[in-house]
This record gives structure tokens, C-alpha cells and sequence, in this order.
């Protein structure tokens, strides 16, 4: 791995009064994520389009604890996975005035697969990105005659899991050509534009600084591929967007609302630096 | 109370006569201690997975009796020695009187 600087987490500590011990570098992990006998490829070349801000992929399950790396390697241990159970039971379930569940136009959740590794992306007849919660509740509004989901709650959440699954071990490839560019270029800009008192951006902790403590935790890259994640501090899922509100949030700032705009396009470049990245399915983290 | 409760369990397909297996179970619960207030400083009311057992053919494996300081969606794993093929049967006990089942078969090998 090459040099990275510092001086960020240097501001940054200046401001919160951290103080690093020790060795406040924590290199990621060589190690290899294995779930029911298949590897998931967490370490990748970076994709062109990152002109060189990142040397390699790397996922963040490799920055976290033995234990918790361990958790994720084991689908029973894996407490998201129980999500997933639930996501199928809603799946099933029929909801709404049109009497419709999602298997009655979609059959198996297995119809899914591949969905995550490309989502978020734009959809062509009304130039709007999508990713799966934008779909599922296109799906429940405009065929089922159901109420759209909270895009933080537990149900959708649960759906993300399910839907998220069936694309476990394939590469992101999120596209950011054609109809995706200007959302692509707009991700860039907030992922680059510092937020909130603290005034830091996304590259300030997930770019410069990623394998150095902060608080008691190792900053990821910050790549979306493992989401939704099962975070052990909230004993439940999150989805890409809660995090980026809860990172926005730690920031000082006044946070843009999950499904916004801005945060679309964010999550849809976000998405696009872990290209090359396995979807996880649902991964365990602090 | 506990919405979208869902067990999850884990037991071995078979097992050799006389061998201890590991059981793991896992169930989405709240397990809302009764020691929380909400924003208006209102008790939220304790709901909690409160007993769980394990029975094998009818025998009884483990018998757990749940406090209100154990975490969100309880996770116990155990050993249970099998001697005959047959079927776990898993269940919870919840504070609102719901009670949860799931069972496994296990073969001998």
C-alpha cells in the first residue's frame, strides 16, 4: 500500500480532542472471506474511473475484528441473515388493494439476481436513479396499490437484505456512462465537498485516512458492496443511505434525507468506486 | 408488541449414535428491557423473550429462563446428545403470551 496523508486526521483530531495511541495505523487484513465454501472477492484493482484516489479495492470486512469477520463467514452466525428470512416471508405476502404480492409478478426471489450489483442506475423512461428500495416501492405504489415503505424501516430493510442476497459473490458494476454521468459527476462533487461543523467530506475519512482509527474503530474505504449491513452497535440493518446519514450527521451537519437527490447520487457513485468489489449479500460489521 | 418475530435455528442433518451435536437458535426480538423511557419519559413497557427450550422427541434438552438484560434478538447455542433419530423441537416464550416454535429433524448416521 503506498503513502497516504495524514493531515486530515490531524485537523480532525485537533477539533475532537483525540488523541491516537499506539499504533494508529491498522493495515487490512490479507485474509479471505469464505461463505459456504465460495469466496467473496473483497480486495479488487481500482476501477479507472478513480484516476488513481484509491491504489486497490479493499472491502471493509477486512478493517474489522477477527470475530466479526468470522461472524459474517458463517451464515447462521451472521444475524442478518435472519432478515433475509423475513424479507422472504414478505416477499410472499400479499399486500395492497391489488391483492398482489411480490411473487406474483416476480415468482422466486432468484428473479433478482444481479439486481444489486448494478443498482443504483438510472431508468431510462423517467431519467431517475434507481436503486432497490426506489424499485420496491415503484412496485408497491404503482402495481400492488400498497404503501410505499419507510426507506429506513425495518421492512424495507428486510426487502434490501432479500433482494441484496441473491447477488451475493457477483461484481458491482454500477455504470456511470450515459444517462448515469451527470448523477455520476454529481455523487462526486458531495463525496468531495466537506459538510458540517467538523468539515469533513467523504474522502476526508474514507480516502485519506482509511485504516486509521477513529474513535475506537477503523475507518473502511467506505464501499457499499457489503450493504445492507448487519451493524452490531444497532443489533439491526442498515442500508446504504441510513449510513450516509448517519456519517453526514457525525459531520455536523445538517443531513440530506435518505431518497433525496443528492444522496441518490451519491449512493450511485459511491457504488461506483466499489466497482469490481463482490456484492455480499449481507455483511456483519461494528 | 414484538412485531415480525422470526426463530432461526440451526441443527446438523445427521449425527452418529451417542455423539453431541451443537445446536445454535436465533430469534429477531426487541427485547425491550422495561428500564427505558420514551421521549416523553413514559416507561416503555418491558416485552421480552422470557423461556426458552429445547425438547428432543418429547425429552427435554433445555429449559432457559430469559432476563431483561439480554440483548436484541438472543442468540443460544447448546449440545444436546443424540441417541436416536428423531426432532428438535424449538420454543420461545414471549412476555405478550406469544409463543414461537420450529423443530429439525436429525438422522443417525
Amino acid at each position: 500500500m503506498t503513502q497516504r496523508t495524514i493531515k486530515t486526521a490531524l485537523a480532525a483530531t485537533a477539533i475532537l480532542g483525540f488523541a491516537f495511541t499506539g499504533a494508529a495505523m491498522a493495515e487490512p487484513v490479507d485474509d479471505a472471506l469464505v461463505i459456504d465454501g465460495t469466496e467473496i472477492t473483497i480486495r479488487a484493482p481500482a476501477p479507472a474511473h478513480l484516476d488513481g484516489a484509491l491504489t486497490e479495492l479493499i472491502s471493509g470486512w477486512a478493517f474489522r475484528d477477527t470475530e466479526t469477520r468470522a461472524m459474517q463467514m458463517d451464515d447462521f452466525d451472521n444475524p442478518g441473515m435472519i432478515f433475509v428470512d423475513r424479507g422472504l416471508d414478505a416477499w410472499n405476502a400479499v399486500q395492497g388493494t391489488e391483492g398482489k404480492s411480490c411473487a406474483s409478478c416476480h415468482e422466486g426471489p432468484e428473479s433478482m439476481k444481479g439486481l444489486r450489483a448494478v443498482t443504483p442506475r438510472v431508468d431510462e423512461k423517467t431519467g431517475k436513479v434507481m436503486n432497490i428500495e426506489a424499485y420496491v416501492n415503484d412496485c408497491r405504489t404503482t402495481r400492488m396499490g400498497a404503501e410505499a415503505l419507510n426507506l429506513r424501516g425495518s421492512e424495507m430493510t428486510d426487502m434490501l437484505a432479500l433482494i441484496s442476497f441473491q447477488s451475493r459473490g457477483e461484481l458491482v458494476n454500477v455504470a456511470i456512462d450515459g444517462a448515469a454521468a451527470p448523477f455520476y459527476e454529481k455523487g462526486k462533487e458531495i463525496y468531495y465537498t466537506r459538510y458540517g461543523q467538523l468539515e469533513l467530506s467523504c474522502a476526508s475519512c474514507h480516502e485519506d485516512n482509511y485504516g486509521n482509527y477513529i474513535r475506537s474503530d477503523h475507518l473502511s474505504q467506505g464501499h457499499i458492496n457489503g450493504f445492507p449491513v448487519y451493524r452490531l452497535k444497532d443489533a439491526g440493518l442498515v442500508s446504504p443511505q441510513s449510513r450516509f446519514v448517519g456519517c453526514v450527521r457525525d459531520t455536523r451537519a445538517e443531513t440530506f434525507a435518505a431518497g433525496s437527490d443528492e444522496f441518490n447520487a451519491l449512493e450511485l457513485y459511491v457504488a461506483a468506486r466499489g466497482n469490481g468489489l463482490a456484492v455480499e449479500g449481507v455483511s456483519v460489521r461494528h | 408488541m414484538a412485531n415480525d418475530v422470526k426463530p432461526r435455528v440451526k441443527v446438523p442433518k445427521s449425527a452418529k449414535a451417542g455423539e453431541a451435536v451443537v445446536l445454535k437458535t436465533l430469534i429477531s426480538h426487541p427485547m425491550e428491557s422495561g428500564q427505558r423511557k420514551d421521549k416523553d419519559g413514559n416507561v416503555i413497557p418491558r416485552s421480552i423473550i422470557n423461556r426458552f427450550t429445547c425438547d428432543f422427541n418429547g425429552k427435554n434438552v433445555i429449559d432457559v429462563k430469559l432476563e431483561p438484560a439480554i440483548s436484541t434478538n438472543p442468540y443460544i447455542e447448546f449440545e444436546a446428545v443424540v441417541g436416536e433419530a428423531g426432532e428438535f423441537k424449538f420454543t420461545w416464550y414471549d412476555d405478550d403470551g406469544s409463543v414461537y416454535e420450529d423443530s429439525k429433524p436429525i438422522e443417525i448416521a
